[in-house]
């Protein structure tokens, strides 16, 4: 089954098969040593610039902010929730994220 | 690659669209089949229908665009009696009520809680009445700005009027214009004062005077009043640009040969396969103002372009931070004698009702005609010396001021997470209860009589928060652990002949702190600057850090009930708020 991935209305959302399904202005604790210098990136989900799968996962490329110590950028390809079934479903907003290259 | 938008737009898009959104509209919003659903709305834009955020499925934005801000005699009575009857939704604004009409910084209006079976009748009162919808959003031509009062401005170097509605009239609804790779903003000013913002605009047409003639013995020479051309401006995505000299200046008659060369270069050479470098800003930064001068003369007008002409920028005051007329604000003369009144409406939002009052009252001490400012104000013109008192002691003036207190007059709002999708951070609620603290608690130096304040929800920077003297701009933070919305502070922005963008000097400070932390600049400001020092000649003389440390958050006894994300309501000030107890989509009622 072909699952539809979209970043739409200027990068604020992701949708998935025609549904909106992330959004941006959540917090999310990523592991991502290359992004800033914190054990934990504490990011500030300002804009989806890419989104993709790996596998069963969908993923996304995020423009934001790091509230612990104010680095901005793109982060590499962070999880954002899997598809089972035919049905997407987030990944636990409190989860700590591993983020791919 | 193109993008999946490019792909869309390549299918269907521009007038093409409107049949299907009115076969849409008659069957119902169910009727769009689900895998079509992203798709068609993004084609909606073109047509001014915005889709809400999630939790409010099936309403949109409606955005109608007024060319210069001009409402003509009854059109305001239209905006108020469509807002009245169709504006309606499942949330009630604790503030505004719930049918409100909001003026935006391009001056155009944006309606909210539409629903889509309700806009064939709609489009058809504004088509009856003069407005339309067409191209307020989407990639093309977006609303012409200019100085609102153009045509009647006491201060005017040339009219701009007939010149923006020359160039409405030729891009609206052009095919050949009608898909371009992103927005296209043009801004058209003929007054001395700058109150067109050209400088944050894609192309700008700004008042200048070129010498013609003497070409052979004895012709004599004469000074022209035309426009010089800027190209590349905008404030959004941590990417502001002012727009760049290209060395053209234009007479009148040419302004639509010009711009069309120029809205056609940007068609053609435009980044279509990234969204995020598609404005022109990006082609000028890749380009240079020399090769858009060269490509526009050499492949897109068949004239010699003439090189820049003599500008008055020097007198630019708009939104400047000092001098008169920083905004449009007040009983000014209009060149035929009579005068243009500047009242401020708080962060651009009018309720139904006020709007309607307003229109009767624009008839009874004026033309009737009613001007929307890129500052969210209204302006009601025509109105001659012997009515200006009685029109002044009017009730409704005692809400929206022409003499307001300076919090309430500088103050600029977006739309925020009540209804848009990027945004933060609440807003426009959020401003009112900013600058009703701020009047109530604090005091500016004597002679400072403006003080602007802008509050954007993100990065697009809707309520232009780098051209303010305060710069509020949409975050995140923990507060005692806990995620809270929060803004970034930057100062010292503004317009003039030297524009200059705020500079961002104190990050993610709490929402309930920063009432206090303008209290404190504020203070530090009055206490620090030299005699008769404007807030934005202050900021310029001092570096990033003591100006952080002028700002110093802190709370008080400003409340802020919107702490929590409001982006994960399905309307923030709702009783129920919580997703979960979303309204179901209206088709379903």
């Amino acid at each position: 089954m072909t699952t539809r991935l979209r970043v739409l209305d200027d990068g604020a959302w992701i949708s998935v098969d025609d549904s909106r399904e992330v959004r941006v202005s959540e917090l999310w604790r990523l592991d991502a040593p290359g992004f800033c210098a914190c054990d934990l990136v504490d990011l500030v989900v300002e804009n989806f610039q890419e989104v993709g799968v790996d596998g069963a996962g969908v993923e996304a490329r995020v423009y934001g902010q790091c509230i612990a110590c104010g680095a901005t950028g793109t982060t590499g390809w962070v999880p954002i929730g899997r598809v089972r079934g035919g049905e997407f479903t987030e990944i636990d907003r409190s989860a700590v994220r591993r983020v791919g290259p | 690659m193109p993008t999946d938008v490019e792909n869309w737009k390549s299918e269907a898009y521009g007038n093409e669209v409107r049949d299907r959104l009115f076969e849409f509209a008659e069957e119902g919003y169910e009727s769009i089949p689900d895998d079509e659903r992203d798709a068609w709305f993004e084609r909606f834009k073109w047509w001014g229908l915005y889709h809400q955020r999630n939790g409010q499925e099936g309403y949109f934005m409606m955005r109608i665009g007024t060319p210069n801000g001009v409402l003509e005699p009854g059109q305001l009575r239209t905006v108020g009696e469509i807002a009245d009857e169709y504006a309606r939704g499942p949330g009630t604004n604790p503030v505004f009520g719930d049918a409100y009409a909001d003026f935006t910084t391009r001056q155009s209006i944006q309606l909210h809680w539409i629903e889509l079976s309700d806009v064939p009748a709609i489009f058809e009162k504004l088509e009856e009445n003069g407005l339309s919808t067409q191209q307020a959003c989407g990639d093309s031509w977006r609303n012409i700005v200019g100085n609102p009062v153009a045509g009647k401005d006491g201060q005017e170097v040339i009219d701009a009027w007939p010149v923006i509605a020359e160039l409405n009239e030729t891009f609206k609804g052009n095919d050949d214009h009608a898909n371009l790779p992103r927005k296209w903003k043009v801004s058209v000013t003929g007054s001395a004062d700058g109150s067109g913002q050209g400088d944050i605009n894609d192309l700008a047409f700004e008042p200048a005077y070129k010498t013609v003639g003497g070409a052979g013995d004895g012709d004599e020479t004469e000074d022209v009043v035309g426009f010089n051309v800027r190209v590349g401006g905008g404030l959004a995505r941590n990417e502001p640009r002012l727009a760049r000299d290209i060395d053209v200046w234009v007479p009148p008659e040419r302004v639509s040969d010009v711009a069309g060369g120029l809205s056609a270069l940007f068609r053609d050479n435009g980044d279509r396969e990234d969204r995020y470098n598609a404005r022109v800003k990006f082609l000028v930064d890749e380009w240079g103002a020399d090769e858009v001068r060269e490509t526009l003369q050499e492949e897109y007008v068949d004239f010699e372009l003439e090189t820049a002409g003599r500008d008055v920028r020097e007198e630019y005051s708009y939104n400047a931070g000092e001098g008169e007329r920083n905004d449009l604000i007040g009983v000014h003369g209009q060149k035929d004698g009579t005068n243009f009144v500047g009242l401020n409406v708080l962060v651009g939002r009018m309720g139904a009702a006020d709007v309607l009052n307003l229109a009767d009252l624009a008839e009874e001490y004026g033309s009737g005609e009613v001007r929307l400012s890129q500052r969210q104000n209204v302006i009601v013109t025509d109105v001659p010396d012997d009515a200006i008192d009685e029109f002044l002691d009017e009730p409704l003036l005692d809400h929206y001021s022409p003499s307001p207190s300076p919090f309430m007059r500088g103050s600029v709002a977006c739309t925020g997470t009540e209804f848009c999708s990027l945004s933060i951070v609440e807003t426009k609620n959020r401003q009112v209860r900013f600058a009703r603290w701020l009047k109530a608690n604090v005091d500016l130096p004597d002679d400072v009589d403006e003080f602007h304040i802008h509050l954007s929800g993100c990065t697009a920077s809707c309520a232009q928060p780098q051209i303010a003297d305060v710069s509020l701009r949409g975050m995140k933070t923990r507060k005692d652990g806990d995620p809270v919305e929060a803004l970034d502070v930057g100062l010292g922005g503004g317009l003039g002949e030297d524009p200059q963008f705020a500079r961002w000097v104190t990050q993610r400070v709490p929402v309930d702190e920063v009432p206090g932390a303008i209290a404190n600049l504020v203070e530090s400001f009055a206490a620090e600057r030299d005699e008769d020092e404007s807030f934005r000649a202050f900021v310029a003389g001092h570096d990033d850090d003591e100006l952080d440390a002028f700002v110093d958050p802190e709370e008080t006894d400003y409340e802020d009930p919107m702490m929590h994300n409001t982006k994960r309501t399905w309307y923030p000030y709702a009783e129920n708020d919580s997703m979960e107890d979303a309204p179901s989509t209206p088709a379903d009622d």
